[in-house]
């Protein structure tokens, strides 16, 4: 069990039934007062986030998740197909389930996915990943203007921006946990 | 060869922050005030029902000075400061440290609301002497520090700002809640704002209101929302105390808390102690409030995370 003082970012508990993680929190006291600790947290099924307050004395059930090494297969419309590393057992996940995961997931890709009592409800990327830009427009040479960064996008149908210098078709690696562009791939 | 970065962007911060404690110091002396010293750790803290002291061998650390203080003050020590570090276990957030800076002062033969003339008094000094105008900006909003302050009761606090009338928000255990979301946030907007007239449970240490026993003369400072002081008319009556230290610990017993042994010296001399009011201003907010700080970390050397 947790206390309402146990609480922090990251923190993982159930309400309601199901598995929510805090995203912020503060501690706050009104003078004399008693401690009240307000928090949003993210439901880890359905991605919605609420505010809830809790004092000194609340307790929660930690949401223990089960993480299984598994690899990303196919898509099919919004099912994301995996299987698992040791047991070749296959599983679906929901686009809905999946959050801002599936703009970095490509075939084959090794992840973690998170089970709770058994259900898949969403996946741990690896930090970084290659991916392929498909779509940018070329770098002029010489082009003075100010720009640092322009549109591309990548094979995932992802849309971000990267320095003026990459070019169609080039790999480049993704920081999963930001959603930005972290460096070139030299092939 | 690792360099602490965070601590070279907090330099400039820190600087400011020895201004305004020498201009804290300043005040009280100019004003005929003597700076005291009490110890920092001591047998037993004054039982309140939601401050937690952090243990020291068989002793605490102090939650704050009130206790040495107000026995200084029954000494017959007529006008006193003092700024010190105080500990309070597991308060930590974007505006508590458990280790922080409070200044506390006690004036004899004065009353709840001159101590609020001397507060303002004080913060609009101190911001002369730190270069400041009477105009500062805080947390996107300017506040005007020219007299007169706002002041307004708690219950008209909870009338203004509050869905919720003070007296329902008691009976329904909400009076903290209501306080943090909707009343705080609204407090010290463009002036800061004195609430006074506590419900009398909510100040062990304070005097009733004679015409009202059910508020207490106890005053909180708000600027910019953020919650800066809180002062009272000090209760003098050492029966009244015990009983009310006894109600304390019995709400920390309900809410499993540990209970503290009953400060018995502080309890002895009371009585001798004139009618006096005292006050408890954090430092470090006051600083946040100069500096115009997001957070109470960027106003500290170290934080507990950084040691």
């Amino acid at each position: 069990m947790y206390t309402a003082s146990d609480l922090r970012k990251g923190l993982k508990v159930i309400i309601d039934d199901e598995p929510y993680i805090v995203t912020a929190f503060d501690f706050s006291k009104p003078g004399k007062g008693q401690a009240l600790y307000r928090t949003k947290l993210r439901n880890m099924i359905t991605g919605l986030t609420i505010d809830r307050t809790y004092r000194e004395g609340d307790t929660f059930e930690p949401a223990s998740l089960e993480e299984r090494a598994m690899q990303f297969l196919y898509r099919e419309g919004d099912h994301y197909h995996f299987m698992d590393n040791e047991t070749y057992e296959q599983i679906i996940i929901s686009e809905e389930s999946l959050g801002d995961a599936k703009n970095f997931l490509i075939e084959n890709l090794n992840v973690k996915v998170l089970l709770f009592r058994d259900r898949a409800i969403g996946v741990e990327l690896p930090n970084f990943v290659n991916l392929r830009v498909i779509k940018t427009e070329p770098w002029v040479r010489g082009d003075t203007s100010k720009a640092d960064f322009k549109p591309a996008t990548l094979e995932t149908g992802y849309e971000l921006r990267v320095p003026p210098f990459i070019e169609e078709g080039e790999l480049i690696i993704i920081d999963t946990r930001t959603g930005e562009f972290s460096k070139r791939v030299k092939e | 060869m690792a360099k602490n970065w965070p601590l070279v962007r907090r330099k400039k911060a820190l600087q400011q922050r020895a201004w305004i404690l020498q201009g804290i110091k300043q005040f009280f002396i100019e004003k005929g005030y003597l700076e005291v010293e009490t110890p920092h750790r001591i047998p037993t803290p004054a039982p309140e029902s939601h401050i937690d002291a952090i243990p020291s061998d068989t002793w605490f650390l102090h939650t704050s000075p009130e206790l040495c203080m107000k026995r200084m003050m029954a000494a017959g020590y007529e006008k006193i400061f003092q700024t010190c570090r105080c500990w309070r276990e597991r308060e930590r957030g974007s505006l508590h440290l458990p280790e922080f800076t409070l200044l506390e002062w006690y004036r004899a033969g004065e009353g709840y609301h001159s101590l609020m003339d001397e507060c303002q008094d004080l913060v609009r000094y101190v911001a002369t002497a730190i270069g400041l105008g009477q105009k500062i900006i805080f947390h996107n909003g300017e506040i005007d520090l020219c007299e007169p302050w706002e002041r307004i009761s708690v219950k008209e606090a909870f009338d203004y700002h509050s869905k919720t009338p003070m007296i329902e928000a008691l009976k329904r255990n909400l009076f903290d809640e209501i306080m943090v979301r909707d009343i705080e946030p609204r407090l010290g907007k463009g002036k800061p704002t004195f609430i006074y007239d506590y419900p009398a449970e909510r100040g062990a240490l304070a005097r009733l209101k004679q015409e009202d026993p059910s508020v207490a003369e106890r005053f909180e400072l708000y600027i910019g929302g953020l919650e800066l002081a809180n002062g009272f008319s000090e209760l003098v009556d050492s029966e009244e105390q015990r009983k009310r230290f006894h109600v304390e610990n019995e709400h920390r017993h309900t809410f499993g808390k540990r209970t503290y042994s009953l400060p018995d010296k502080f309890l002895a001399e009371l009585d001798n102690m004139p009618p006096s009011a005292g006050i408890a201003l954090g430092v470090d907010r006051l600083v946040m409030i100069f500096l115009d700080a997001e957070t109470i970390d960027e106003v500290v050397a170290f934080t507990p995370e950084e040691l």
